[in-house]
């Protein structure tokens, strides 16, 4: 179906490039278009989040160049992509966004936000008109494994998510958390969620700090704590033990000269930073003060991988889900692509050899039930003789990335043209 | 047989003392417990021995220098097992079970070079000096040893290592607060120590002289144990500055201690 996939997550690429090649959601309507009339492409997605960037395109034969998109856009020279750059193609990328839907490939495995992720790429993206049938095809099926996945595996259940980690870590630093008091910087989804674990497990007060005051109000209800103006976070920061931050700033909002002022404000007492924000909230030099610790969601996800290892069987089941599904799904493309055009052509020759018959039969005049089956049995045996080799052709095409050159090749060659909409593979079918 | 007894006890401290050169490399659960019940039988033949000693030389002093390093390294270990019942934790081992290997090994197996002929020895007030130092020293030993494993601890929170030891050594706030108990409980204890030992100056010479090294070294180390807790206390100093601090405070202490071989008054034997 001539599927590509390139891109980057959190084990190719540091936060440091994965920061750089970062879509603003406001502007991902506009990126999608301009993938979308890149040429070569006639389906494309985009699924950006705090750990992955990745390119989803049907492509025409394969040609489209989507490493050259991804550098024009964000000004980056193939240099300094390369090296982080995964690039995927037909089964390997239904594979791989399977992985991804079903939060196998997550820096948390099992963890629940990366589908409702992709369902909005895959919102937006229908939105701006970019995906059509394939893509469609390729999207209901991967959000139908993940839902597999997760039904039939414990691979979620017992996510460990970055919160519970975040809550672990501050065990380690803290003891306990009892009395402990949390401060929000950004209200984000996931930051409410480490709020969430961290009051669980005894943490006192939250505060919540955001650029929308609002906002802030809003989440602080939820959590019987207190709301604090944007402005005011230096001067009142150093009240908090655990501070999260996940904010869209462009820069780091703490530096170390800030991390000092908290902690002689303190009398020293240690601090502790979880930094989800991508780009970064808080300097990683702030690490280096005495008495604070600061975790990005890089060194979230090396504390998180131990427990991946607990979880590896499931995981292994996962991964023969998904193995799987992939067969699945391409022998469905198979069905989709292949399958019309052989019957088309079975029914275009039968055509043929019917209108042949009785063409002869008027004028060889009746003839005996022997003479009916051997000219049945001849021009079926000539007919079988010849179509054997462009079937078994097509059969062996659809597994691979010739599908569609092979069956347009047929298609032209016997001039077959009903059932063609269906496969939708055609040139000049973009919508 | 007292020195069977010590010996005997030396070996389960050697238990000890690998547990604490494996735990610089890595972590053994194994070890730990093994080092732990080892450290049990230590020590009730450690106490043996003490009363043994005691009651073949009919007097509850300290009748020689390395009886008193095998008293220090018992009550340290009683110390050791305070926080370990409180905190569940060997994790002070690491420089604990070293220290008291070290002592009771130069008691077990050392000559017995000064011992102590002075009839003011047997006085109420020596025990009393000698107990409260020791317990000061014990409590010194303790937090110096809590405030290294902090420093470990801290730097595999930094470096980002959650493999291995990170995951059995005690949260930060916990090390920090066995450091500063220990600290805290240790200060009055030297305190009324060094007071004690005034007394029995001012009764066995009649004056205190403070020109004796070893009592200028035990004035040293307690401003030092001082800035310790006021810094600690004032500043809330912990991790690298506070094992700094406890560092220096446990090295006037050995040079305190060692001073026993320079002083004219804590020679065991009057020249």
């Amino acid at each position: 179906m001539n599927l590509q996939l390139i891109g980057v997550n959190h084990t190719t690429a540091p936060v440091e490039v994965r920061e750089r090649l970062a879509i603003p959601e406001s502007r991902l309507p506009e990126a999608l278009r301009q993938l979308a009339q890149h040429p070569g492409v006639e389906e494309a997605l985009i699924l950006c989040t705090c750990n992955r960037v990745e390119l989803l395109a049907r492509t025409r034969n394969g040609s489209a160049d989507l490493r050259g998109f991804l550098g024009a856009y964000f000004h980056l020279e193939p240099a300094q992509l390369d090296p982080h750059l995964y690039h995927l193609r037909e089964n390997e990328a239904v594979r791989h966004l399977f992985r991804v839907a079903a939060s196998l490939d997550s820096m948390v495995v099992g963890e629940a936000q990366i589908l409702g992720q992709v369902k909005e790429a895959y919102a937006t993206a229908r939105a701006v008109g970019a995906v059509n049938s394939q893509l469609d095809l390729l999207l209901t099926r991967a959000f139908a494994v993940a839902k597999r996945v997760r039904t039939e595996t414990a691979v979620g259940s017992s996510a460990v998510s970055i919160a519970s980690v975040a809550v672990e870590l501050a065990k380690k630093i803290f003891g306990t958390l009892q009395g402990k008091h949390v401060y929000l910087v950004g209200a984000g989804k996931m930051s409410e969620l480490a709020a969430r674990h961290l009051q669980a497990h005894g943490a006192a007060s939250i505060f919540v700090a955001n650029r929308t005051y609002e906002r802030a109000v809003q989440l602080a209800a939820r959590f019987h704590g207190e709301a604090i103006r944007f402005s005011e976070i230096y001067n009142t920061c150093d009240q908090a033990d655990i501070v999260i931050t996940s904010t869209g700033a462009p820069v780091a909002i703490f530096r170390r000269s800030h991390g000092e002022m908290f902690l002689s404000r303190r009398k020293n007492r240690p601090m502790f930073f979880i930094d989800i924000a991508v780009p970064r909230d808080v300097d990683p030099e702030m690490n280096k003060v005495d008495g604070i610790f600061v975790y990005d969601i890089d060194d979230l996800q090396q504390a998180v991988s131990l427990h991946v290892a607990d979880r590896k069987k499931e995981a292994e089941r996962a991964e023969e889900i998904i193995n799987t599904e992939v067969e699945r799904f391409q022998s469905r493309l198979q069905t989709l692509e292949v399958v019309p055009t052989i019957v088309s052509l079975q029914d275009h020759l039968e055509t043929i050899r019917q209108a042949e018959i009785d063409r002869v039969r008027g004028r060889l005049g009746p003839l005996s039930p022997e003479q009916e089956l051997a000219v049945e049995a001849l021009t079926r045996g000539i007919i079988n003789k010849i179509m054997h080799t462009p079937i078994s052709t097509l059969k062996t095409a659809a597994r691979d990335s010739e599908a569609t050159t092979v069956v347009d090749l047929v298609r032209r060659l016997f001039n077959l043209q009903d059932r063609k909409a269906k496969s939708g593979s055609g040139p000049g079918e973009r919508g | 047989m007292p020195i069977l007894w010590l010996r005997v006890a030396l070996g389960c401290y050697a238990f000890g003392l690998l547990y604490a050169l494996v735990a610089l490399s890595r972590s053994s659960e194994l070890l730990g417990k093994i080092a732990l019940h080892a450290a049990y039988l230590g020590m009730l033949f450690h106490f043996v021995a003490l009363a043994e000693e005691m009651g073949l030389s009919h007097q509850i002093t300290v009748t020689s220098v390395h009886n008193a390093e095998s008293v220090l390294a018992f009550l340290i270990m009683v110390a050791f097992m305070l926080v370990y019942l409180v905190y569940k934790t060997t994790s002070p081992g690491i420089v604990v079970f070293p220290v008291v290997f070290l002592l009771t090994f130069v008691a077990a197996t050392g000559e017995q070079p000064f011992v102590f002929m002075n009839p003011a020895s047997r006085g109420g007030w020596l025990l009393v000096h000698i107990v409260l130092i020791f317990t000061g020293y014990a409590a010194l030993v303790l937090s110096f040893g809590a405030s290294l494993v902090y420093l470990i601890q801290e730097h595999m929170l930094k470096a980002k290592k959650s493999a291995g030891m990170l995951s059995r050594l005690p949260a930060l706030e916990v090390i920090d607060e066995i450091s500063f108990r220990s600290l805290l409980l240790g200060f009055p204890f030297m305190t009324l120590g060094l007071l004690a030992g005034t007394v029995v100056a001012q009764i066995t010479f009649g004056r205190v002289d403070f020109l004796d090294p070893k009592i200028l070294l035990s004035i040293l180390m307690w401003l030092v144990y001082l800035l310790l807790v006021y810094t600690r206390w004032n500043a809330g100093w912990r991790g690298r500055r506070a094992a700094y601090l406890a560092a220096g405070a446990f090295v006037a202490a050995v040079v305190a201690w060692s001073a026993n071989y320079f002083s004219t008054i804590h020679r065991f034997v009057q020249s």
